[in-house]
């Protein structure tokens, strides 16, 4: 069965504005949830919150690492801390603090990182976190998920709020098209949704990248490829079935992200791949490199992660 | 409850901590030796709310081992409580164990945090007592830190917090033994001085003799009643303490005894326990 999807690209949102509104809802809801941030309130759109819940946005200054313990402590005592910060001082700077404060503790606490991979833009190389995905994913008890748009980021800020135990939320900067239908789609933790059938090859995308192969497929079929692509929204657990069964049908696989090919997606299936139904997988993303500064659309065609760039490499690899 | 009690406690207390490093041939007796009688105070007069019947209780004070390689000395205090058996003492480090190396909430009833991870364990303390006062919970954290310990940056990020938040429901207290794994703390990397850092924090400062009940009283009074910001207690110990040839050596920071070593700890512990008999 496929999803309804919009590809006009008309309306565009970046899921960490998303973020800061489905907080909003969820604050209403929830009244033990809270939000902390490390001064980056405007830019991980967590003031949205903070506007309208002033007494539950704790500002913890630039010290993401004694954030993270807050938000472990203030979890302990039964509130349901989401703790935001860029994808880099989150995952990177606080790797340990998520790892033995939350992870280990199994403590309800969502760490939500906004400005993940390249599409940070001119910030440049070392605000650009294309590790995190990687770093999260080898965290026991640790949920991944990377939504591809606002429909899908606030469904998922929504399941993570009413789940009890960590979880880890990917959103960018970058507005994106809005393709998911609200009214139907139903995210469901850790089932990949295939968003276009196709027998030729299985396109697996996650989070923007999702639009992208979208868009490449439609390239493909003017030539006759018939290209199944795959929203893998939910990397740990990573959805076996999904993945094998597709395999199965096309034979070829390719990984699309906005994120190092170490550790991140490719390796998410190709590890069910090896150990389940072995096939051939292109990785397209971030090869083993630091980004640089420049807009973000000219940064995602130099790293060939737009439909373009997508298009040429598997044409290549077929 | 009187001092020649708590002191028969610590006591007992520092047999277990001595029964299960043996048992386990590692952990570490020193730092774990130099805390017991603070532990003691703390859970046999100073805290609220513990119970082994109900460890999980909302409204009871919490403590966090921010030190958590201290672990052995709260197991032994656990045990004096009633949480469990004193012979599960002997199972520390071993497979199976709820007494993990360092301690683990999701594990043993009555551990508030799970800690190790140097300079993680404050702030964890710190958002407990933050929730409290977004509750408006009555219960006090109290937060163990070496004075290793505090060389690690988070603390200090801990403290910025507490003390820009005016957590007065939070009293950190330094186990001041002044020795860490490579040495003398004020040699391997100075903290000191430790009042003036704490103070420039924004925390009230007490200073304490580790090893006496009723410098202790007076200190953790103190904290209570200090209002519009946190309190740090620098309570002076002796690393080692109780344990002829541990004092004072570093030495036996993260060492076992051996089954000669032992016979003589205890005894050491043995003759101490008469004398408060007397």
């Amino acid at each position: 069965m496929s999803v309804k999807v919009n590809l006009s690209g008309e309306s565009k949102i970046a899921t960490r504005e998303s973020y800061g509104k489905a907080l909003v809802e969820l604050g209403n809801k929830y009244p033990e949830l809270v939000v902390l941030d490390a001064d980056l309130a405007g830019a991980t759109k967590t003031e949205i919150f903070q506007k309208a819940f002033p007494d539950r946005h704790i500002d913890c200054g630039i010290a993401e690492a004694n954030m993270m313990g807050i938000a472990a402590g203030l979890a302990s005592c039964g509130k349901i801390p989401f703790a935001s910060s860029f994808a880099m001082f989150a995952t990177g700077r606080a790797f340990e603090q998520v790892r033995n404060t939350i992870a280990h503790t199994e403590l309800n606490v969502k760490v939500a990182a906004t400005h993940a991979g390249i599409s940070v833009g001119e910030d440049g190389a070392t605000h650009q976190c294309c590790e995190d995905l990687s770093l999260m994913r080898s965290i026991p008890n640790m949920i991944v998920i990377n939504p591809c748009d606002d429909v899908e980021a606030r469904a998922a800020v929504a399941w993570a709020a009413a789940y009890k135990g960590p979880v880890y939320l990917r959103f960018g900067r970058l507005a994106i098209p809005v393709i998911l239908d609200a009214d139907s789609y139903e995210f469901e933790m850790e089932k990949a949704i295939v968003l276009r059938e196709g027998k030729d090859l299985t396109i697996f995308a996650t989070g923007l990248e999702v639009y992208e192969s979208l868009m490449a497929a439609e390239k493909l079929a003017e030539e006759g490829i018939d290209a199944e692509v795959i929203n893998v929204h939910t990397l740990k657990p990573i959805d076996e079935e999904t993945i094998c069964t597709s395999l199965a049908k096309t034979g070829k696989g390719v990984t699309v992200e906005e994120h190092s090919v170490i550790g991140g997606l490719f390796s998410a299936v190709s590890e069910v791949a090896a150990k389940r139904c072995p096939t051939k997988i292109l990785p397209i993303g971030i090869e083993d490199e630091f980004g640089q500064s420049g807009p973000a659309k000219e940064l995602l065609k130099l790293y060939k992660l737009d439909a373009d760039g997508i298009y040429e490499k598997i044409k290549q690899f077929l | 409850m009187n001092d020649l009690e708590l002191a028969f406690h610590a006591n007992e207390i520092r047999k277990g901590i001595i029964q299960g490093v043996h048992a386990a041939k590692a952990g570490h007796p020193g730092g774990s030796l130099s805390s017991a009688d603070i532990l003691t105070y703390l859970y046999f007069v100073e805290m609220n709310g513990i119970d082994p019947d109900d460890p999980s209780n909302p409204d009871r004070d919490r403590f966090v081992l921010s030190k958590g390689h201290a672990a052995p000395v709260l197991y032994a205090t656990l045990a004096e409580k009633g949480f469990f058996p004193k012979e599960e003492l002997l199972t520390l480090r071993k497979v199976g164990s709820r007494l993990q190396g360092h301690p683990d909430m999701n594990l043993l009833p009555g551990v508030d945090m799970s800690t190790g991870s140097l300079g993680q364990g404050l702030s964890t303390a710190v958002g407990m007592a933050l929730a409290g006062k977004m509750d408006q919970k009555n219960y006090r954290v109290y937060a163990l830190v070496g004075d290793g310990e505090i060389q690690e940056g988070q603390i200090w990020e801990a403290c910025m917090f507490a003390g820009h938040r005016k957590l007065d429901n939070l009293t950190v207290i330094v186990d001041n033994n002044g020795l860490q794994i490579d040495g003398d703390i004020a040699k391997v990397c100075s903290p000191y001085p430790l009042d003036e850092k704490f103070m420039s924090f924004n925390f009230n400062v007490v200073h304490a003799d580790a090893h006496d009940f009723q410098s202790l009283k007076d200190a953790f009074t103190e904290a209570k009643e200090t209002k519009g910001m946190p309190t740090a207690i620098i309570a002076k110990s002796i690393k080692g303490k109780g344990v002829s040839f541990m004092e004072n050596n570093a030495g036996w920071h993260g060492k076992a005894p051996n089954d000669e070593e032992y016979e003589i700890a205890m005894k050491d512990l043995e003759e101490i326990g008469a004398k408060l008999c007397q």
